[in-house]
Order: structure tokens, then C-alpha cells, then sequence
């Protein structure tokens, strides 16, 4: 505990020297920012300012990026509390509840308890990431390829479990993600797969062109020409001040939220968005009153939105310690430290104890930020969405194409942006999740080359996969949650992710 | 027809096309895998997965109820978005936004021309300045020097 102490000093000198300390607040303005704009989520946010953290030495590239990602989380409740509008896909819940609230006048209150919710559940998660990595990442120095292969098998099957919708649809995805993942230079043996002449495909196809095309643009193909967004209401400083009656009602959600989304977010997955759904469930579960769920009930804000908090944090575990990311942000996050020369895995902790221990204070530092942030001057950001979608979706479009073409000066990367928004247009419409497809792609490489090495140790033999304890274990864990997956399909039943309302009854059935 | 019929229809169709196009590499064996190996691996799993949507999607949605109501903005939007492909490093980067923007602006949303030039200029000269100019990312020049 002490040399835990003693480390987090050591952050906090890394995290509160002024450069550090800007970084970290343009990253919590741009993340504010990006979750209030409906159509650019944390993932084009962090995309587009990848380049430009080029230039940034490693630690504040990292607590800039980490800054939109927690930033967008807070932004988020803004538009759903306010215009039932989620700025970004973990805020859905918030809306419920939190616009009803709106409607009854308790705009500021709703806004106040999401921002502390976010708050506490930033904070306390941290603590939980602070005491977990350095653990986990000293067992996975046992790690070898078998134990790597079995990880991100499992972490694939964990995906498609928890994906909201048909568990048989996201496997098409992640295993169409790990396909365009083959994209590029076999590393074993240099053969040149599915280039086309190419020569910007050597290295694979990047993350970031399919993340920001399957997230970014498909979202802007999807809301341009709808409706201009409902008229904007603005709550005044004075009424931000929750009753005594709802500071009690949402304690134990805001405790529950940021326990649940904690441990969510260390699983891989879309963790910030499955959180808020599970803790809504929850909450509502859990209420006397679950009749007041839907009518403007505070717990159905403070849950979700601690949850989501907290969730960001639980996906820089394995992030860190492992090197092996959760979901498509951690995923764009562990490139940008590549850039730097940073390799996240469990000799970071290590090798690299300031950029480490800067990160982990620098959020601390953040969450303080935001909570400043977001409260006096949530009418500054309301502003932004005065701006009409006709003129906001162009902009946003030009900055997705900077960002993309940035990242290599590549206009093929472009070209690859435009692929995938278009084919994101299309499985959205045919309901199909998209971020399998980032996270297969992200896991690819490594899988294929783990499971390569793996054989080549054993000559050839696959026994080498379940004599190795920790391998064997993580295989069976997989094959355990496949099983899971497809019973209810088999007893036509229903399962928990039914229940937490992940899937809708007519997509169960149809797996 | 079903949104899952044809969904899965689609996806079997593209596992096939992967396993055509893998026969140019060598597969290698169970135990010694070429790099053609997992591609062909994978494209087979895809291909079952296809199957199967389409065998269990009697109860998904038909597929005249997606709604394509937005579609000419889509067209235009990946129009557009296609045609910074090939102009961004032929024109420069600030031709091509201004270009870009306006066409969006004016010709789809059919706003006014103050508001086209006003925005267009000020998005694709300003956003270079920020991140040439300010931020050091490089971003490519056209032959007018734009």
C-alpha cells in the first residue's frame, strides 16, 4: 500500500505539472465537446486528435486522449437529460428518465446528480484501476502465445455474448472483422494477402478508417436529413441543486453504478454502453417503486451514468496491464502509445512507472475538471447543438477525413473510411452490431500470430493449448459462455441479457 | 424475404469470394499453417455463420420494413466523401473542404450562399490553420499553393 502511495505521488507530480495538467483539460473540453454533439462519439473525437498528439510527448498524448474518452462520457448526459437526445450510445438510458425529469422541471437537478454520479464513479473506479493493473499485469508476465491466443479467443466470445442482439450475428461480425484483419503482410512468412497492388495495404488496414467509417460516418449517413432537433432547455445555475430526496434516492444507485460498470469495463465489449443498460435494469429491479421508472425517477440518471463512468476506467485494465484492448477506443488509445514507442502489456507498469502512474493521477485530476466543467457551464456546450444539423454534419464529415487522412497522410485511408461508413450504413439498417468488426480487426494480427507460435513450439501439436493451465482455463470460459449464448436459442428461453432488455424478444429468437 | 435472409445470403456469398481468392496463397497443413490458413479458417466460419442466419430467420423483420427515407442524403454524403479521395492530394486540402462543404451546404441542404461561403471558407482555412499551422500535422498543399 505504501509503495502504492508512493507511486500515485510520483503520478501526481507527472499529472499536475502544467503541461500535463493543459493536456488534460483540452482532452475534458473536447470530450465534453464530442459526447454533447449527437454523430461524433469518443471514438471519431479521439481519432481526430490523434495526429496532433504526434507531436505531444507520450504522457500527455495519453492523458489528452484518456481525457476525451471520460469527457465524452459526461458530455453525453448533457443532450439526453436536456433534448432526449443521446450525444454518444452509452447516454440511451439517461434519456429515459433523465428528459422526464426535464419535462417536471428538474433539468438541474438531473444534470447535477449525472455529473456527481460521473463524478464519484470516475474517481472510485480509478482506485479500482490503480490497485487491479499492477497485479494482473504481474501474472500476465506468465503469459505466453497460447495464453495470449486463449485471451483474445475469450475476449471475442465475451463480445458477441454481451453485444446486445443476436449472438449469432455478432460472431459474423468479429469473425468478418478478424477477416479484414488478414489485410497486409503475413508476418510468418511475408506473403503479400488480399492487397490488390496496394502498397498502403502492406501494414493491414488501420483502425482508425474502419472505426471512424463504421461508427463515425455511418452515423452521419444515418441522421442527415432527419428532423432538426427539438428546441434546447436551458437550466439556470440556481435550480442545479438536487432536493435532500433525490441526493437519498440516487446514493445507492451512484454505489451500485460504479461498482457494476467497473467490472463490466474490464470485460471486452462495448462496456460503457452494456454497463448503463445492466445498471438501468438494476435500478429498477432493485426500486420499491418501479412504476416511477420511465416517469422521471433519479435513480434511472445516477445509475446508468456512474456506471458508464466507471466503465471507462475498468477498459484501461486490461488496456494496461495485458495490452490487450477491450473494445475499438482502448484499441485506437493503444496505437496512439505504439506511436510513442509505448508498448502497453505487463512490462509498462514496470519499465515506464511515470507515464503509468501520470495517466492513472492525471484522471483523477480530470474527473476534477469535469465536475467543473459540466455543472456552471453545461449552457456553454447546450450552445453547440443550436448549431442546425445541415451545417453540423458537413463539418463533421470534413473532420472525420482530416483525422483519417492525418494519421498516415494516406488518402487510401480515406477511401477505406468511405468503404466501411458505407457498409456501417447498411449493417445498422440490417441491425447488426459494428463493433465486433473494430475489435476482430484489432485482434487479428495478434491472434493469428499467437496461435501460429503457439504450434511452432509445439511442433505442430494443439495439446499445447489445454496442457497449459491458465490457457486451458480461458478456453473453457469461452466455450462455457458459447454454450450459454446458444441454449436459450435451443430451450427457446429466455437469458439475462433478455431480461436486462440487451435484446428484444424477435431477435432472441432468431439467436 | 427477411432483413436476416438476406443479411446471411450476403455474408456466405463474401465467405465464398474469400475462399477463392485464398487459393493464390499456400494453405500449409493442421499443423504447420501457411498464411492462407487462417483466412480460409475464418471465411469458412463466416460461411456457416451465413447459413445459419438464413436457415433460423423466419422471424426477423421483413425487408420492406427498413426505411430509406434518407437515402439521397447518404448518396450525396458518400459521394462527397469519395470525392476527397481523389481530390484531397490533387487539389490541396483546403480547395478540396471548400469544395466539400459547399456542395453539402448549398446543393443538398439548399441553404443560403452567405452561409455556404461564410461556413465553407471558415471551416476548410480554419481547421487548416489549426492543425498545419498550430497543431504541425501535415496536410497536403494543392498547385495553386492551397
Amino acid at each position: 500500500m505504501a509503495e502504492t502511495l508512493h507511486n500515485l505521488y510520483i503520478g501526481f507530480a507527472v499529472a499536475l505539472s502544467p503541461n500535463v495538467l493543459l493536456y488534460a483539460f483540452v482532452g475534458c473540453v473536447v470530450g465534453t465537446l464530442v459526447g454533447v454533439l449527437p454523430g461524433i462519439g469518443p471514438l471519431a473525437g479521439i481519432s481526430l486528435l490523434l495526429p496532433a498528439s504526434f507531436g505531444m510527448d507520450a504522457t500527455s498524448a495519453i492523458v489528452l486522449l484518456a481525457g476525451i474518452y471520460y469527457g465524452a462520457m459526461y458530455g453525453g448526459s448533457t443532450t439526453s437529460i436536456l433534448m432526449r437526445i443521446p450525444g454518444e450510445a452509452a447516454s440511451v438510458m439517461t434519456c429515459i428518465d433523465g428528459y422526464e425529469m426535464t419535462r417536471k422541471g428538474r433539468a438541474g437537478a438531473a444534470l447535477a446528480i449525472a455529473a456527481v454520479g460521473s463524478y464519484v464513479a470516475g474517481t472510485v473506479s480509478v482506485v479500482g484501476l490503480m490497485l487491479l493493473a499492477p497485479p494482473l499485469a504481474s501474472f500476465a508476465l506468465r503469459f505466453g502465445p497460447p495464453e495470449y491466443f486463449a485471451l483474445l479467443l475469450l475476449g471475442l466470445l465475451v463480445l458477441a455474448y454481451m453485444s446486445g442482439g443476436s449472438i449469432l450475428k455478432s460472431l459474423a461480425m468479429a469473425t468478418l472483422g478478424l477477416l479484414l484483419g488478414m489485410i497486409g503482410i503475413d508476418p510468418m512468412t511475408g506473403f503479400f494477402r488480399f492487397s490488390y497492388g496496394l502498397v498502403e495495404l502492406g501494414d493491414g488496414i488501420g483502425v482508425v478508417p474502419v472505426a471512424v467509417g463504421l461508427f463515425g460516418l455511418s452515423e452521419i449517413l444515418l441522421t442527415a436529413g432527419q428532423p432538426t432537433p427539438p428546441e434546447i432547455k436551458k437550466p439556470r445555475l440556481r435550480e442545479l441543486l438536487p432536493s435532500r430526496q433525490e441526493w437519498r434516492d440516487s446514493l445507492w444507485p451512484i454505489g451500485r453504478g460504479t461498482v457494476l460498470g467497473f467490472l463490466i469495463g474490464i470485460i471486452p465489449g462495448s462496456a460503457h454502453i452494456i454497463s448503463s443498460f445492466v445498471s438501468y435494469a438494476v435500478e429498477r429491479r432493485l426500486s420499491k417503486h418501479p412504476e416511477r421508472f420511465g416517469q422521471g425517477a433519479v435513480e434511472g440518471v445516477a445509475g446508468p451514468e456512474s456506471a458508464n463512468n466507471s466503465a471507462t476506467s475498468g477498459a484501461f485494465v486490461p488496456m494496461l496491464a495485458l495490452g490487450v484492448p477491450s473494445g475499438p477506443i482502448p484499441a485506437v488509445m493503444i496505437a496512439a502509445m505504439m506511436v510513442h514507442g509505448v508498448s502497453p502489456g505487463p512490462l509498462l507498469i514496470a519499465q515506464q512507472p511515470q507515464l503509468f502512474w501520470g495517466f492513472i493521477a492525471s484522471m483523477y485530476v480530470g474527473n476534477v475538471v469535469l465536475l467543473i466543467l459540466n455543472l456552471p457551464l453545461v449552457g456553454i456546450f447546450v450552445n453547440v447543438l443550436r448549431v442546425p444539423y445541415p451545417l453540423l454534419y458537413p463539418s463533421i464529415l470534413m473532420f472525420c477525413v482530416l483525422g483519417v487522412y492525418a494519421v498516415n497522410g494516406s488518402v487510401v485511408d480515406v477511401g477505406i473510411m468511405t468503404v466501411m461508413g458505407a457498409l456501417g450504413y447498411v449493417l445498422r439498417k440490417f441491425d447488426f452490431e459494428t463493433a465486433p468488426v473494430v475489435l476482430g480487426l484489432i485482434l487479428a494480427p495478434m491472434m493469428e500470430m499467437s496461435f501460429r507460435q503457439s504450434l511452432s513450439m509445439s511442433s505442430g501439436s494443439y495439446h499445447i493449448f489445454v496442457n497449459r493451465p491458465i490457457a486451458l482455463v480461458m478456453l473453457m470460459v469461452g466455450l462455457a459462455l458459447l454454450l450459454l449464448g446458444v441454449a436459450p436459442w435451443l430451450t427457446k428461453s429466455l437469458d439475462w441479457r433478455q431480461r436486462f432488455g440487451l435484446t428484444s424478444g424477435e431477435e432472441k429468437e432468431g439467436l | 424475404m427477411t432483413t436476416d435472409r438476406v443479411s446471411g445470403a450476403v455474408l456466405a456469398l463474401f465467405a465464398l469470394l474469400v475462399l477463392w481468392e485464398s487459393r493464390r496463397y499456400p494453405l500449409g497443413n493442421f499443423h504447420l499453417p501457411g498464411p492462407a490458413f487462417a483466412p480460409v479458417l475464418l471465411a469458412s466460419l463466416l460461411l456457416i455463420f451465413g447459413v445459419l442466419l438464413v436457415l433460423t430467420s423466419s422471424r426477423a423483420p421483413q425487408l420492406s420494413t427498413i426505411s430509406w427515407t434518407e437515402w439521397r442524403h447518404a448518396s450525396a454524403i458518400l459521394a462527397t466523401s469519395l470525392f476527397t479521395v481523389f481530390a484531397t492530394e490533387r487539389l490541396g486540402y483546403r480547395l478540396t473542404m471548400l469544395l466539400m462543404l459547399a456542395f453539402l451546404i448549398k446543393a443538398v441542404e439548399r441553404r443560403g450562399w452567405v452561409e455556404t461561403l461564410v461556413v465553407s471558407f471558415g471551416l476548410a482555412f480554419g481547421s487548416f490553420y489549426l492543425f498545419y499551422t498550430l497543431l504541425r500535422v501535415p496536410l497536403p498543399e494543392g498547385p495553386l499553393g492551397f
